[in-house]
């Protein structure tokens, strides 16, 4: 009971963070949809990506190799988090998400349900 | 940018508002703009020895990176190409919120550093150019005889 609360606890705390909104493309085809999200400074070990329920949530942290002794003078990135989420509907299949992390792009590929793809009606003549 | 067509219009008063108070908050821009909310995104930081600058650029490639240090003025270019469709096919595009083209960002960088001295890196989507500041500009201490 205890432990369960304290991971409701932390959890929140997490979203509390105050995080990066990366900007993204999503593309729609036949056969699924096509997520590609900039997330500059993210290495593969550092992105955490979860279906929760309908929802996508992607979030990462920026691991920067900052000398020791450096001043900023100029910040535009001044957060190092990123987390957005995307709530997914019923014809995409959350199970066969597949994604890649490349020079800081993600790519996320969500196909939909066999069921919910377009098919051809064959009409036979009686 | 949001432009207004009707005098009235809602938006393009939210929109004035916004760049007054933008105005009003921020400091003057210098002679090269402000470029905040360009891209590559860029952070500046010094050490005692070198200037360190960081480029937020996704989706490159490394190769085509333009980095030229002339006179004191780091400049920062290349392109980006879309990871859209070119439209033939039957696809929708539902958000369509990052970067392409072609780019260029510039920084003035202090007197001391050595333009002999510069080195660029490439990983996980950000550039950092690195420059030495000259040796003898660096602080020393001064034997007494």
């Amino acid at each position: 009971m205890n432990a369960i609360t304290q991971t409701n606890e932390s959890k929140l705390q997490s979203r509390q963070e105050p995080a990066l909104w990366p900007p993204v493309d999503v593309i729609e085809d036949s056969t699924g949809i096509t997520l590609y999200a900039d997330l500059p400074g993210v290495p593969r070990d550092k992105l955490s990506l979860r279906v929760e329920g309908d929802t996508l949530n992607i979030e990462g942290e920026v691991a920067l190799a900052l000398p020791k002794d450096m001043e900023a003078n100029h910040a535009e990135v001044h957060l190092a988090r990123y987390r957005r989420a995307f709530l997914l509907t019923k014809e995409l299949d959350a199970d066969k998400v597949n994604a890649e992390l490349s020079q800081g792009v993600l790519r996320v590929r969500i196909p939909k349900a066999e069921h919910a793809q377009p098919r051809k009606i064959a009409v036979n003549v009686a | 940018m949001y432009r207004s067509l009707f005098p009235r219009d809602l938006f393009a008063e939210l929109d004035r508002l916004q760049q007054e108070m933008q105005q009003a908050f921020d400091q003057s821009p210098g002679i090269r703009g402000f470029g905040r909310g360009g891209y590559p995104a860029l952070n500046v930081g010094g050490t005692p020895s070198s200037v360190e600058i960081y480029a937020f650029a996704p989706g490159l490639n490394p190769g085509a990176i333009d980095v030229n240090l002339d006179r004191g003025v780091l400049t920062i270019a290349g392109e980006r190409q879309p990871s859209l469709p070119n439209g033939d096919e039957k696809t929708t595009v539902h958000a369509n919120e990052r970067f392409t083209g072609r780019f260029r960002r510039v920084v003035s960088l202090p007197d001391d550093v050595d333009p002999n001295a510069i080195s660029a890196n490439y990983s996980d989507g950000v550039l950092r150019v690195s420059i030495q500041r000259r040796a003898e500009a660096q602080p020393r201490r001064i034997e007494v005889q």
